[in-house]
């Protein structure tokens, strides 16, 4: 399975990936991450690739998805063409306008939810972590608070987990 | 923390880890204690991994005012007893030449990483490549050997590095880690070793008064502070190391030897994976990130009924050549993927009778697995 995330550096975009990787990893599956930026170090675009499989992942840079995870227009725009017929799109609400209905389309303002509930923005990532997770059920959300627990720092790690679980019950 | 128990700390570990700091660690584990360097992308992990493992493990990190700079302190590291690495991108490495050189003339062991991406110059800076293989092995002028090694996966990246360190013990030769931006960034399971089920090649001191510059093909070395004097120089010199830049007879055997000492060990160093070359028409050759879609493509490739075997090099110099030759032999043509616009490909056919054919891509991507299977299917 081919899972791209996608958006604006500073997002925690390749954080997302790197815990979804690890957390396939803790489940027993073989998953590589991968990451793409531009020369400069916030706003630009930036990609992260997950691959997750059975067998040995020998494609480095597969060109087409199974699942988009979209937080910027421009990445939407640059990367929709990548999913692959059947796959499925999910976007931030607030940040995205979709221009297709060729696609199982799931979305939430996980941005504004992230600052509401969470007084940061930057918890949009496991909100939509969390959300994806529920829609699609391939990592266990036990390896998935794991791997979030290895992965950001000490003290917000209470934090990030709520807000992956917030992520799981709007998925429901 | 001393090494010993640092490394007994991380002993069994799995981790999620980029290829570049898999190297990082693979070092540590292989008993490196000097890192000097300047951070570029895409080799910085390395840096801001040592910067932070180095001192925990005993060992010392210095960050330099530039790689010619870095290169310089690993080199004097060396012989105050380090075991001493650094890591750059191309333009660092080729900025590092010189000084490489000045290693191999003084058979300074020591680890040289070059993740490499696209150039020349500062070409795309975030992409990933495999522009430098030639770079590694004549960047540096003169008549000369070298050991160069490139791993496939962060798994790799840890093992091999361990390998880089014994082989430039055992030599004497500095020894180039070609990663690329692709494998130096993708993250993947590493596991670590317990450090002691591991073979790490202890330097060849002597404690006696011997010339450290020959008298044998693979002399051993003393180090500053043990009480001997001793003379370094990137000039040609005599076995007691003192300068002889006049007599062709010095200069001769000099180069000679330390020529002699990799070349006449090649197949020794030379490590390669095969898969399907017992029951094979064609074959593909490549290495590092390259390496990863051309296996799924001759994977894909025999599904369809095509037989095709593959060689991986992971030893690039000095070059496999026995095993090429063999091959070679047994195949109608030999296709070679790789990130750059033939170098390896050009290497493999000055030792084969069959056609060669480069499966070439630049610009920062690398091959998919499809792009490689369809021109090898169109091609034969």
């Amino acid at each position: 399975m081919n899972i791209r995330f996608s958006g604006f550096g500073g997002q925690g975009i390749i954080l997302s990936g790197v815990i979804l990787g690890w957390a396939a990893v803790l489940d027993g599956k073989n998953a590589i991450q991968t990451q793409s930026y531009g020369s400069s170090a916030r706003g630009g675009s930036c990609k992260c690739d997950v691959i997750i499989q059975e067998s040995a992942i020998y494609e480095l840079e597969p060109e087409h998805n199974d699942i988009l995870i979209t937080f910027s227009q421009p990445s939407y725009n640059a990367f929709i063409k990548s999913l692959k017929e059947g796959g499925h799109l999910f976007y931030d609400s607030d940040l995205v306008t979709v221009d297709t209905n060729e696609f199982p389309c799931n979305s939430i303002p996980a941005t504004d939810i992230a600052f509401k509930e969470f007084k940061q923005k930057i918890y949009a990532n496991m909100l939509m972590l969390g959300f994806l997770a529920e829609k699609i059920r391939f990592i266990g959300f036990r390896a998935i608070e794991k791997s979030i627990s290895q992965y950001v720092p000490t003290k917000t790690i209470e934090m990030n987990i709520a807000a992956f679980r917030m992520g799981i019950d709007l998925a429901k | 923390m001393n090494n010993q128990k640092y490394l007994d700390s991380l002993k069994n570990k799995t981790l999620f880890l980029q290829g570049d700091e898999a190297a990082a660690y693979g070092a540590l584990f292989a008993g490196c204690n000097f890192f000097a360097g300047y951070p570029i992308t895409p080799a910085s992990e390395i840096a801001e991994l040592m910067s932070r493992e180095l001192p925990k493990s005993g060992g010392y990190y210095i960050q330099m005012e530039d790689e010619i700079a870095s290169i310089g302190a690993v080199i004097g590291a060396v012989w105050s007893g380090g075991k001493s690495m650094t890591a750059t991108s191309g333009p660092g490495f080729s900025l590092m030449q010189e000084n490489i050189g000045y290693a191999c003339m003084t058979e300074s062991p020591c680890v040289i990483v070059d993740v490499q991406r696209s150039g020349p110059s500062t070409g795309q800076a975030t992409k990933g490549a495999q522009g430098d293989v030639l770079q590694a092995r004549w960047g540096t002028h003169g008549d000369h050997e070298m050991i160069a090694l490139s791993p496939w996966s962060s798994q790799e990246s840890f093992d091999l590095m361990i390998e880089a360190f014994n082989l430039s013990e055992k030599y004497r030769n500095p020894v180039i880690f070609l990663l690329d931006g692709e494998v130096g960034h993708i993250r993947e399971k590493v596991v670590f070793p317990d450090i002691n089920e591991l073979n790490i090649y202890q330097r060849n001191i002597s404690l006696e008064k011997i010339d450290v510059f020959g008298g044998q093909r693979i002399p051993p070395m003393i180090e500053f502070g043990m009480g001997q004097r001793i003379h370094v120089t990137g000039s040609t010199h005599k076995s007691n190391g003192m300068r002889d830049v006049s007599s062709m007879e010095a200069h001769d055997t000099l180069i000679r030897r330390i020529y002699d000492k990799i070349s006449s060990n090649r197949n020794e160093i030379a490590h390669f994976e095969t898969h399907y070359i017992d029951n094979m028409d064609y074959l593909a050759v490549s290495y590092g990130a390259a390496a990863r879609p051309t296996m799924g493509a001759v994977l894909k490739l025999r599904e369809r009924g095509i037989k095709i075997g593959f060689l991986r090099l992971i030893t690039i110099w000095p070059f496999p050549i026995d095993i090429c030759t063999e091959l070679g032999k047994r195949t109608k043509k030999i296709f070679v993927p790789e990130m750059n616009l033939g170098q390896v490909s050009r290497e493999i056919e000055r030792f084969v009778n069959c056609p060669v054919e480069s499966v070439s891509k630049i610009g920062g991507i690398s091959h998919t697995i499809d792009e490689i299977t369809n021109y090898i299917s169109a091609n034969i």
